[in-house]
């Protein structure tokens, strides 16, 4: 937000002061100061363990330089974090196999096929809820169960029956994202479809309007902020979905590869970054719906819920 | 089809309704019998309970009757919905908040299939009908709540009815509005010779719109004076001052006095 003139003359300290900014500034200070501080408090039993049995004299300032810069530490600086990211995504080729941004296109195009699956199934469950009671009382059930079993365990099960049909590779993954991911979309648009009031509903009697009419003319576009908040919500679980997809398949690619590749060998540098760019990716997905949902709604006049 | 003759729009007779509620049944409508003529302004009037909302949607076929016989246009409430004989204007303006001004009067033409050029056109008519010429582009939440209800009525309009069913569609409005959009109204009354039915509970309102008045008393909903008005098809707001006019107010009130004298 750059704002002109009259701003910039009262100089930078006062539109610090006045501004979002300086707050905002000392959140994320307080945040880093006791990060660090942590990283020495978790990596030193470990330094003053070696220092001692190489009984060589340590200075806290020794001490504080060698739990910042250790090679498997309990925690890493965010500095240790930052050279990591910069070495798997800017000096590698995105096409290595060491690079993160190559592991992080293979889980997005998962996740955003899982995503499309997903909001494909959600929406037409909800339709089908919505006009017919037996779907109703007979599915909801099943799509409530279906989320209380940890996805961990039920994973592992649907890429062996998948496997067993010669599906392997990004379809399992996207499938697992889609279990996840559809469950919002079914509950928010079920809220959505049925979001017109009593009103709305006798003014389309009144018309003697088809049932295809009522729902393309006003249930439907009743729904679409209902729909965008569940995406929203959706679109951060796929997600996770095709993360965890990637754990039990003992995976070579993706995000969820990078992080238990990183666990085996004790690479806690390597979880954190696999971690910074799932959570950037997260971020720009829901931020891409945002961007969507603000254009379709904006179209119509609306806000969003 | 237009001229004003004595043509029955409406025939009711011993129209009887009872809501099935979970501990005793309501009987909403009791014994009504009724007959609205073509190019007839009626009004129903009574508190609150009475039915005369209940009665008006038994007509749009949004209720059915549990008893006795009603014919609107010489067909059965729902035959008449399906032909799309009525113009409903609700209590709120129930306009969808996602179309334009526009777009939601063309809501009902567009169900109907009409053409886009035919449903342009009618919007803008009717529109103008209503005094709001150049708002088409706007959405609902931009106008004010006068201005919502004009465009509920011209979305009623544009269906080009013979018969308009308005349920106390000023009840929510100031009185200096809705002393406006009354005459507006009339107005429109006069010019169209559509056939209006109209809820209401103010007698004003009422007796300053109708060529009929229907007073009603609540439980169970029943007709307690049919009031015949003789003041002229053009009248502007000063006629409430003559004596005409309060002596058919008078009527109204002791027909009210009179439904509620059981309850006390």
């Amino acid at each position: 937000m750059t704002k002109p003139a009259e701003i910039s003359k009262a100089g930078i300290w006062r539109r610090l002061y006045d501004g979002k900014s300086f707050p905002v500034f000392v959140v994320v200070l307080s945040l880093l100061i006791l990060w660090y501080a942590g990283a020495v408090y978790m990596n030193s039993d470990r330094l003053i363990d070696q220092y001692e049995r190489s009984k060589v004299e340590w200075s806290w300032q020794q001490l504080t330089e060698d739990a910042w810069s250790m090679e498997r530490p309990i925690l890493p600086a965010p500095q240790q974090i930052i050279v990591e990211l910069h070495k798997t995504v800017i000096d590698k080729k995105i096409t290595s196999k060491r690079s993160l941004v190559y592991h992080s296109y293979v889980t997005i195009s998962s996740t955003l096929v899982g995503f499309a699956l997903g909001a494909l199934l959600g929406v037409l469950l909800a339709v089908g809820i919505v006009h017919l009671e037996t779907l109703d009382r007979s599915l909801m059930p099943w799509i409530i169960a279906s989320q209380t079993v940890p996805i961990l365990a039920i994973a592992p099960m649907i890429i062996v029956v998948l496997g067993h049909i010669g599906l392997t590779g990004l379809v399992p993954k996207a499938i697992i994202s889609m279990y996840l991911c559809f469950f919002p979309i079914t509950i928010g648009m079920v809220k959505g479809l049925r979001s017109p009031d009593v009103l709305q509903l006798d003014l389309m009697k009144t018309y003697s309007a088809s049932a295809a009419q009522v729902f393309w003319k006003l249930r439907m576009p009743a729904s679409i902020p209902f729909l965008f908040a569940s995406l929203k919500v959706a679109i951060a679980i796929s997600l996770v979905g095709a993360i965890v997809a990637e754990l039990p398949t003992g995976a070579v690619e993706g995000l969820g590869a990078r992080l238990l590749a990183g666990s085996y060998y004790g690479q806690t540098i390597q979880i954190w970054s696999a971690l910074v760019a799932a959570s950037v990716l997260g971020m720009l997905l829901v931020w891409a719906v945002t961007i969507t949902e603000k254009l379709v709604l904006g179209r119509t006049g609306r806000e969003a819920v | 089809m237009s001229d004003v003759d004595l043509k029955p729009v409406i025939e009711i007779e011993k129209l009887n309704l009872v809501f099935q509620t979970a501990d005793t049944p309501v009987h909403a409508l009791s014994d009504i019998d009724l007959t609205v003529n073509a190019g007839d302004f009626v009004s129903f009037i009574g508190p609150s309970g009475c039915g005369k909302t209940t009665l008006m949607r038994v007509i749009a076929d949004l209720e059915k009757p549990t008893g006795g016989h009603i014919s609107v246009n010489g067909m059965t409430p729902e035959e008449a919905r399906q032909k799309r004989a009525y113009g409903y204007v609700f209590q709120a303006p129930a306009l969808y908040p996602w179309r334009t001004v526009e777009k939601n009067i063309m809501l009902p033409l567009e169900i109907m299939g009409l053409s886009r050029e035919e449903q342009k056109a009618r919007a803008a008519r009717n529109l103008a009908m209503v005094n709001l010429e150049g708002f088409e582009k706007k959405f609902p939440w931009q106008l004010s709540g006068g201005m919502q209800q004009r465009v509920s009525i011209a979305r009623a309009l544009s269906v080009e009815p013979d018969l308009l069913l308005m349920d106390e569609p000023f009840g929510a409005l100031d009185e200096i509005t809705r002393d406006h959009l009354n005459e507006q109204l009339l107005k429109l009354w006069d010019t169209t010779k559509k056939t209006v039915i109209f809820v209401t509970h103010s007698i004003p309102e009422a007796v300053f719109l109708s060529s009929k008045i229907v007073v009603m008393s609540p439980r169970p909903g029943k007709v307690i004076d049919i009031i015949e008005s003789n003041l002229p098809r053009d009248r502007t707001l000063d006629i409430r001052e003559t004596p005409e006019f309060l002596e058919i107010s008078h009527r109204v009130r002791e027909g009210l006095r009179s439904g509620h004298s059981y309850d006390d």
